[in-house]
């Protein structure tokens, strides 16, 4: 197994944003490191699509040049932060790792990449992707696999796996994700991270190129829990600009890191656990999510199997809507007005037919052919609009778990990294969500947290699930199972 | 843009109580119309014994400032593309919000027409076409904001409106080629001005029976549309666009027969030409033996027919599912209820405030169609005389400026008119005068030297003409009635050289009878 | 599992056609080779899909958004921006500030 041992930056993005605010080091210096650490290694590991290294010094530099004139830059002034290739930035390639958008430059950010730079944080490169976010493996990217930085042989997962693999492999202390279906969530645990699926609706939506609407969320990677925090705390909030962005003010979780597990009830997901769904998983994930279940326990959490029976729908509903709603959002890839373009076509209809044709990989055709079905007259109350009400079995489930318990616990992913090609069969590799799927259909948010190794020593990830904004929770629990892990590690 | 719309399989939401077409039916409504009752009907210009069955899609651009989803200006016409925003072309990552003006105004003209205002949702029309930014237009499905209305004509007759939903407009190609011709086109550009823009879609129940009928509908809803100032309504900036669905029967049946939809109709007096055509069409297919195919056709003003639309690239299949990127609409209570307190009189109620005050109901028209029925009004109740004001509204006030004559001002001249203070032609010349000055008609009549001619005064001038023209007095004495008519004419006229207009005719041709004995 | 027991009535499997018309809708192209793979793959997703479609569900109502809201308006003022000039870059081919594309056929519906 090869894997990145070199050890480059490793401060967390707080410490480095604590520095450069009191002008200890220099955002200059941060910076210069983080891309020397991405000279050495990025070409084995291939996170990323663009690094923006020229913009990344600039903006560095005003940094310094405002923590010199006594401004205050930011809570993470300095930090860089690694931004999945789907999230628009203005004047700089934004590709979503598709041959359809190769050297498209949106002209504006992304509300959150804007909510990023306005904390300080400092945009340092575009990573790599499952094709517009179609994937569990980054393997369908139109640019090449991302590897994973613990075994370059396994994949970092998927979609936002390289965002995941930057942040494991010490690129950036802090990235942004997307999570549609566990895309954040997943890549966090098969790459040793801490990653965050927010509520539907706390991140705004505006300038995150579409997957499917009514799921997508932008979320944080991070190395530490309170880097997390910290990240999600500053994209987090309403965006008039997104019709489905909570207007509520959203709670802090910074506030919540050492609040402790102390009387809070946490429930483990049968079916994720000890069901016939969970027989498929690798012994050792399930041993680690036992081990963060009694870490928990010991911390003073009372600890107990909760059936959440409809989650077994979760996977089917979700490859029902996720492909409908992806099937019109990337409709307007028809080369028309920007974009890949076939030539030679003798009318407008062919050239957008031989256009998609050419520009879309295998795994978008496949789902917007599924979508485009389960849309389709005749088919739609049978698909589409069951899947829509499966969405509200299972939130009515959840509420119900979450009557008894104010946490519940699964393992993130079935499984560690994979070898590259070992889910070659579409409906192997979507089984690989089955965990993960159910937030989203809820909206709930969800969070992976490394716990110990499994098979191979590669790392493992446990999930735990809240009720919608209740993002804190999350956090308070996560601090602990990391305090937990790195006790039994030391 | 638009089709005839059967939720069927989408269902996104509950629709509650359908009619047997699947259409939402209106329990406080359905009393209402007017289809069976003794209105007299516009006659049937088809030839034999056949019907028409008209219903009309109308599509009006709103009054707005921004787009319906996107914050770029709502502005007809400027240079390509200028109108735009990232939104409104469709870039990846951007997202629609809801223009709350465009609700306002749609709910304003849904209460205009009688409807329902009800929780509404957006949904998502997919189909690909390079004008349309996104591969599918917003538009609404199964539950459209304004359901089960109705629009009155001037005749009372009721035409029952199904529904008005609100979507976005598409942009507009050009086809650049030899011919000009679609088939021959070397290629076609795109411009994004339009693309988004806010439209309401009113669709009407096949309630029409006639090109008059139509007319009267489209011409009544575009009154409408002004006097709510939910739409400028101009058809020659593409404003207002009318599709109709045309269909006939035998006169008396209830069956609907296979329909046509015409489109590309751009003005009132093509939509009546167009359906004349179409339904005529129709009637000759079934009377030779055969029948008409359920296609869009499209009319050709210069050759005065309707033409099969080209065959399309796609199979129709939409697609329809709420749109996942924008939330519901629920207007509450309140916010109808101060919308429909906000709304001005209607044109319906304004003519009938007239015909009220002893107008014709064709006078009454023309009065609230020029806008001018408010200073009619005035008038009358100023103690005007009721005819000879809606004769000046219809006749001497079709300027500019018109609608800012005060009535007290104009009731004046029209009473010292019929007062026989001044004839027909100075009040003219004084009205003129009062629209372009604040002075009163008397003082204006004074200024201008306006003063009754003495009757005594006129019957010597009568005498001498006679003197002086004995053959034409002889003739207007002797001769037929066309001679008579011709020689009253010439006398009167050679009256009025001589008085240079002063005299009035009434009182000319009194004088002139009375001499004739 | 009681949601088991609400069996209905499940569609037909997917067909080599239905894959070949619902390309045409998404204007995809498909050789015939990827036609029977795609075809395959997609049978197996839906067969999948089989717990979902024989769910009777008539009595849940459906969730479009995880958090209900209604009313999102925005106020009808302009933002001006200047995209034209980077929309009109990014096109493949433009002409006269107008995005150029080969003739249209057909026709808008
Ligand atoms: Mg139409
Ligand atoms: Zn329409």
């Amino acid at each position: 197994m090869s894997e990145i041992t070199t050890s480059g930056p490793s401060d967390s993005a707080l410490e480095i944003a604590a520095a450069v605010r009191a002008g200890e080091r220099s955002a200059v210096e941060v910076v210069d490191a983080h891309l020397a650490q991405i000279e050495a290694h990025e070409p084995a590991v291939h996170a990323f699509n663009v690094v923006m290294a020229e913009q990344a010094r600039a903006a560095a530099a005003d940094i310094d040049a405002r923590v010199a004139a006594g401004e205050d830059p930011g809570p993470l002034a300095g930090v860089p932060v690694a931004l999945k290739d789907n999230m628009c930035t203005n004047g700089v390639p934004t590709t979503c790792s598709s041959k359809m958008l190769d050297g498209w430059k949106p002209p504006y950010d992304a509300t959150a990449v804007e909510r990023v730079r306005a904390a300080g944080a400092i945009a340092i490169g575009k990573t790599n992707l499952d094709e517009f976010a179609m994937g569990s493996s980054t393997e369908n990217s139109a640019f090449g696999a991302t590897k994973n930085p613990h075994d370059l042989n396994a994949v970092p997962g998927g979609s936002s796996g390289g965002s995941a693999a930057a942040v494991a492999a010490g690129f950036a202390p802090l990235a942004l994700g997307s999570d549609t279906g566990g895309s954040i969530r997943q890549p966090a645990a098969l790459c040793g991270v801490v990653g965050l699926k927010p509520s539907y609706g706390a991140v705004s939506r505006y300038g995150l190129i579409a997957f499917a609407s009514s799921l997508d969320q932008i979320g944080p990677f991070t190395r530490t829990v309170a880097d997390t925090a910290a990240l999600y705390d500053a994209i987090s909030g309403h965006d008039g600009r997104d019709s489905t962005s909570i207007p509520e003010p959203m709670e802090a979780t910074v506030p919540h890191l050492d609040d402790g597990v102390a009387g809070l009830r946490v429930g483990i997901i049968s079916e994720l656990f000890s069901g016939e769904l969970a027989s498929g998983f690798e012994p050792e994930v399930l041993a680690q999510t036992r081990a963060a279940a009694d870490a928990l326990a010991a911390a003073g959490a009372t600890v107990d199997e909760v059936s959440v029976p409809s989650t077994i729908y979760g996977l089917s509903a979700y490859y029902l809507i996720a492909p409908a709603e992806a099937s019109s959002n990337l409709a307007r890839y028809d080369g028309v007005r920007y974009g890949h373009r076939e030539d030679g076509a003798a009318n407008t209809g062919g050239m957008m037919t031989a256009s998609r044709t050419a520009g879309f990989g295998s795994e978008v055709k496949r789902r917007i052919m599924l979508g485009t079905y389960a849309l389709s007259a005749g088919y739609y109350d049978a698909f589409y609009g069951k899947a829509q009400r499966v969405r509200t079995l299972i939130i009515n489930d959840f509420d119900r778990a979450y009557a008894d318990y104010d946490v519940l616990l699964s393992p993130t992913s079935p499984c560690v990294a994979f070898p590259f090609g070992a889910k070659s069969d579409p409906l192997t590799m979507y089984l690989n969500d089955v965990a993960t799927i159910p937030s989203n259909l809820a909206g709930h948010p969800a969070i992976s947290v490394p716990f110990g190794a499994g098979r191979d020593g590669l790392p493992v990830g446990v999930q735990i699930l809240a009720p919608m904004l209740k993002e804190a929770d999350l956090i308070r629990v996560s601090a602990v199972l990391e305090n937990a892990a790195q006790e039994s590690a030391a | 843009m638009s089709d005839t719309i059967k939720p069927a399989g989408n269902s996104t939401d509950d629709v509650g109580v359908l009619d047997a077409d699947g259409q939402p039916i209106s329990s406080t409504q359905l009393g209402e119309w007017s289809l069976s009752s003794d209105i007299p009907r516009e006659e049937t210009t088809l030839s034999g014994d056949w019907e028409m069955v008209i219903g009309l899609e109308v599509h009006a651009e709103l009054s707005t400032n921004t787009k319906m989803f996107s914050p770029a200006t709502n502005h007809f016409g400027g240079e390509p593309n200028t109108n735009v925003h990232p939104v409104c072309l469709g870039l990846p990552g951007t997202l629609p919000v809801v223009n709350g003006k465009a609700v306002e105004l749609s709910i304003r003209l849904g209460l205009a027409l009688n409807c329902t205002v009800q929780r509404c949702v957006f949904a998502r029309k997919n189909y690909f076409y390079p004008d349309m930014p996104k591969d599918y237009q917003i538009s609404q499905y199964d539950r459209p904001l304004n359901i089960n209305g109705w629009l009155e004509l001037p005749s009372g007759y009721r035409v029952r409106v199904e529904r008005a939903h609100m979507e976005e407009d598409t942009g507009k190609s050009t086809h650049v080629g030899d011919s000009g011709r679609i088939h021959d086109a070397g290629y076609s550009l795109v411009d994004y001005n339009r693309a988004g823009v806010p439209l309401l879609e009113i669709v009407s129940h096949p309630d029409v029976r006639g090109p008059e009928e139509a007319k009267a509908y489209v011409a009544e809803l575009q009154q409408i549309l002004i006097a709510t100032e939910v739409s400028d309504g101009k058809f020659e900036e593409g404003s207002l666009r009318v599709d109709a669905n045309i269909s006939v029967r035998p006169a008396g049946s209830s069956e609907l027969r296979t329909r046509c939809e015409v489109k590309n109709v751009n003005s009132l007096r093509s939509l009546g030409r167009a359906i004349q055509y179409e339904a005529q069409r129709h009637v000759d297919l079934y009377e030779s033996g055969d029948k008409p195919v359920q296609e869009t056709r499209h009319w050709d003003e210069e050759g005065g027919r309707t033409r099969p639309g080209r065959s399309k690239e796609q199979a129709e299949d939409y697609r329809y599912f709420a749109d996942p990127d924008l939330v519901p609409v629920d207007p509450s209570p309140e916010w109808i209820e101060e919308i429909q307190a906000s709304l001005p009189a209607l044109p319906r109620e304004r003519r009938a405030a007239l015909v009220e005050l002893g107008a014709t109901v064709d006078a009454a028209v023309i009065a609230v169609d020029r806008g001018l029925d408010s200073l009619a009004v005035g008038a009358i109740e100023a103690g005007a005389d009721a005819a000879r004001v809606l004769s000046h509204v219809a006749n001497n006030l079709a300027v500019e400026g018109a609608a800012s004559l005060d009535s007290d001002r104009f009731a004046e001249l029209v009473k010292m008119e019929t007062g026989g203070d001044l004839t027909a032609t100075q009040a003219k010349t004084v009205l003129a005068e009062l629209l372009v000055s604040d002075k009163s008609a008397s003082d204006i009549a004074a200024a201008l030297g306006f003063e009754a001619m003495d009757t005594s005064e006129l019957e010597g001038l009568v005498d001498r003409l006679i003197a002086d023209h004995a053959e034409e007095w002889d003739r207007f004495v002797n001769g037929d009635d066309r001679e008579r008519g011709k020689m009253q004419g010439f006398f009167t006229g050679q009256i009025m050289k001589a008085t240079k207009g002063q005299a009035d005719g009434k009182v000319v041709n009194q004088i002139l009878s009375a001499r004739r004995g | 599992m009681a949601l088991l027991d609400r069996l209905s009535a499940v569609s037909e499997p997917l067909s080599r056609d239905d894959v070949a018309k619902v390309a045409g809708l998404a204007m995809l192209e498909l050789s015939e080779e990827e036609l029977d793979t795609f075809t395959g793959q997609l049978a197996a997703v839906l067969e999948h899909a089989k717990d979902v479609e024989a769910l009777d569900v008539a009595d849940v109502s459906p969730t479009h958004h995880p958090y209900p809201l209604v009313n999102v308006f925005r106020p009808d003022e302009v933002e001006v921006t200047d995209v034209r000039e980077a929309a009109l870059d990014a096109a493949p081919e433009a002409e006269d500030g107008q995005f150029r594309v080969p003739p249209a056929l057909g026709e808008e519906p």
